[in-house]
């Protein structure tokens, strides 16, 4: 649907976008993710023709955005970081002028603005001029504009920062269902966002794309661990008996005495293992042997948190050095026509576009050299 | 763009800009239609005409001002970029709502002289013959007053800019009229130009060889004519000043002549400022 190739944007000597390249498919949500700073909204801004790239290439449903602009937009629909709402209007007033503007047919407009204000619960609120609505519903009326034209992707840059926890969840809530009819791409900063809608993930750092794969793969790939939290009631000896036990099955074990529990013998215990390994059946039979009593039992994979900040960081060491890298190089072949095209050709071997994105994880993680991170490749 | 259009005409309306523009300007007409033909009974209306092309000075600024730089004050241009339309489509549906704003009073002042034959006879056809410069004048200040709007994010500095270059565009023939007409200080002032222009390549480009190469070429060019004909340059400054003065284009409407090329002048002018004005905007998309 969108295929993005080699995009490179440079604000003077700072590289924004650097040489990104990914496929989104039909009907998931994927999420950007990325620090302050990281290119997202660049990115974004590229893909639906508010700005121009300095090099590369952004395909949209078989249309250029640079060559065929016009078609292209059909495709999208955009809520850029700062909803672009006219204050001086009502919402139904500024979803007719963008209905009109997207060129959609009399006799559709009326339900289409009806439908959109119905999905973004605006309806109440329809007759009130902008301005004097709040921040949750100015958000709402941006993505019920750029659901207008029933594009097939809809992009949202940012769309909860700003936002107070309850519509957080509402806007969650809608992206979900927006997915429903389109596919759906969203930057986000917080991580946790993007882990509770997306099924895709892209971390994007210094512009260039680090990782880009399925939640539950990144974690599983990245660390391939994972940690039971027990808390059990019981003699120390016994306890340490029962560690003996299951430290054969573990990579790791600690334990203390809780301090949160004022009566003795309640400890915490942490078991790390491999992610294929499930101790729980095990644990509970062997603290039972030793007379000792579970209280708490919780499996936890090793957060997608951790994982996005190991690559920004990681990422970060090696920034300086290939920017200077990126800089010799700029230098070098000013125009980057030779390179573009050799790079054109290794990606035309890839029929599978989801072999495509590994491909460019790969890639990546063989520029940051740390050797830790093989998503699928197995 | 029809959309666009109807939108930002319709914005003149929900806010004030359009009817302190309209208002405004028949007032000024009114109190010059009155002083002129009515209390001192003089005929002709291109005399009115003539009397109140300054008020474009105030008022053209205050029309064009919010028009590009607001949408970028408020980033609603990027909705615009993002809609299936393309920028000289946008550019020309905000210049044609202002010019629709502008045609409102010219369609009631259109109706004085009719209203003054009935007292006296009336010079139609040379009323308006001026009318139609004078409409041709205004748009031509607004397509000025949007490329000003385009370069800037502020609609203070949108309306100072506007007003300082009308400005000057009304003063165009007063400054010519002080330059001497030897052909040394018309060499001196063309080389101020090509100097400032310059200075202007090298503010966008940030490359000074470019800037250097193109004051070297303008210098060489200008010593060039200057020694194998120094009487090209005789008055040539002052003529091209002249040749500028958009204002002053239109007295020849008010002597009761139709001048063609003066049409064709503010056409080209008009067509000229919107162009600049997409590639403004356009430019900020590259930036």
């Amino acid at each position: 649907m969108i295929e993005v190739k080699n995009l490179t944007k440079r604000y003077g000597d700072n590289l924004a976008v650097n040489d990104l390249s990914f496929t989104v498919e039909k009907g998931k949500i994927y999420g950007f993710l990325g620090p302050n700073g990281a290119g997202k909204s660049t990115t974004m801004n590229i893909i639906t023709g508010c700005l121009a790239a300095t090099s590369g290439t952004v395909v949209i449903n078989g249309h250029d955005i640079f060559e065929d602009p016009v078609e292209a937009k059909k495709c999208i629909g955009y809520l850029p970081e700062q909803p672009p709402l006219y204050m001086d209007m009502t919402p139904r007033e500024y979803l007719t002028f963008v209905a009109q503007a997207k060129g959609i047919e009399r006799t559709d407009r009326e339900y289409q603005i009806n439908y959109a204000m119905e999905k973004t619960q605006i309806m109440g609120v329809q007759n009130r001029l902008i301005k004097n609505l709040s921040k949750g519903y100015k958000q709402r009326v941006g993505i019920a504009q750029a659901m207008l034209g029933s594009p097939e992707i809809i992009i949202l840059d940012e769309p909860t920062v700003g936002l107070d926890p309850i519509q957080i969840i509402e806007i969650r809530d809608l992206i979900r269902s927006l997915a429903e009819d389109h596919t759906v791409i969203l930057s986000s900063h917080i991580l946790t966002e993007v882990a509770a809608v997306c099924n895709y993930v892209m971390i994007i750092a210094h512009g260039r794309l680090i990782a880009s794969d399925t939640i539950e793969n990144l974690s599983t790939y990245l660390v391939g661990s994972n940690i039971l939290h027990m808390t059990v009631k019981g003699d120390v000896n016994r306890i340490r008996m029962a560690i003996n036990t299951l430290a054969n099955h573990a990579k790791t074990i600690t334990y203390e005495e809780n301090p949160e529990e004022h009566s003795a013998e309640i400890y915490n215990i942490d078991i790390e293992t491999d992610r294929s390994a499930d101790l729980r059946e095990l644990a509970f039979n062997t603290f039972v042997e030793e007379h000792c009593v579970i209280l708490k039992m919780v499996t936890e994979a090793i957060g997608l948190e951790d994982v996005f900040l190991k690559l920004t960081t990681e990422d970060d060491e090696e920034y300086a050095i290939a920017q200077e890298e990126a800089a010799i190089e700029a230098r070098e072949n000013a125009f980057a026509a030779d390179k573009l095209d050799d790079d054109d050709d290794d990606d035309e071997d890839e029929d599978d576009t989801d072999d495509a994105d590994d491909e460019d994880a790969e890639d990546d993680d063989d520029d940051d050299d740390d050797g830790e991170y093989k998503p699928m490749f197995s | 763009m029809f959309a666009i259009y109807k939108k930002e005409l319709k914005n003149y309306f929900i806010n004030m800009t359009g009817y302190i523009f309209i208002g405004f300007m028949l007032a000024i007409t009114g109190i010059f239609t009155t002083l002129i033909n009515l209390i001192s009974t003089y005929p002709s209306f291109e005399n009115v005409l003539s009397n109140i092309t300054i008020v474009f000075l105030l008022i053209v600024p205050i029309l064009t001002m919010r028009s590009v730089a607001e949408e970028r004050h408020s980033k609603t241009d990027q909705l615009l970029y993002s809609l299936p339309v393309s920028v000289t489509q946008v550019v020309l549906a905000k210049y044609l709502a202002m010019f629709t704003v502008f045609l409102i009073p010219v369609g009631i002042i259109s109706l004085y002289p009719l209203i003054l034959s009935i007292f006296g006879t009336v010079y139609l056809g040379t009323a308006y013959g001026a009318l139609l410069g004078f409409t041709l004048l205004g748009a031509s200040l607004i397509a000025v007053g949007m490329f000003m709007s385009s370069l800037t994010e502020s609609q203070v500095i949108a309306a100072v800019t506007s007003f300082g270059v009308i400005f000057a565009m009304y003063l165009m023939s007063a400054i010519a009229s002080l330059i001497p007409a030897g052909a040394m200080a018309s060499l001196v002032a063309f080389a101020i130009v090509v100097l400032i222009f310059a200075g202007v390549v090298y503010s966008l480009t940030k490359n000074s060889t470019v800037a250097g190469i193109t004051a070297a070429a303008g210098a060489f060019i200008l010593a060039g004519i200057y020694f194998i004909n120094s009487s090209i340059f005789d008055g040539l400054f002052a003529n091209v000043l002249n040749w500028l003065s958009v204002f002053d284009r239109f007295s020849t409407f008010t002597t009761g002549l139709f001048d063609l090329t003066s049409v064709v002048y503010y056409v080209s002018l008009i067509v000229l400022f919107v162009f600049a004005t997409v590639q403004s905007v356009e430019k900020r998309r590259w930036s």
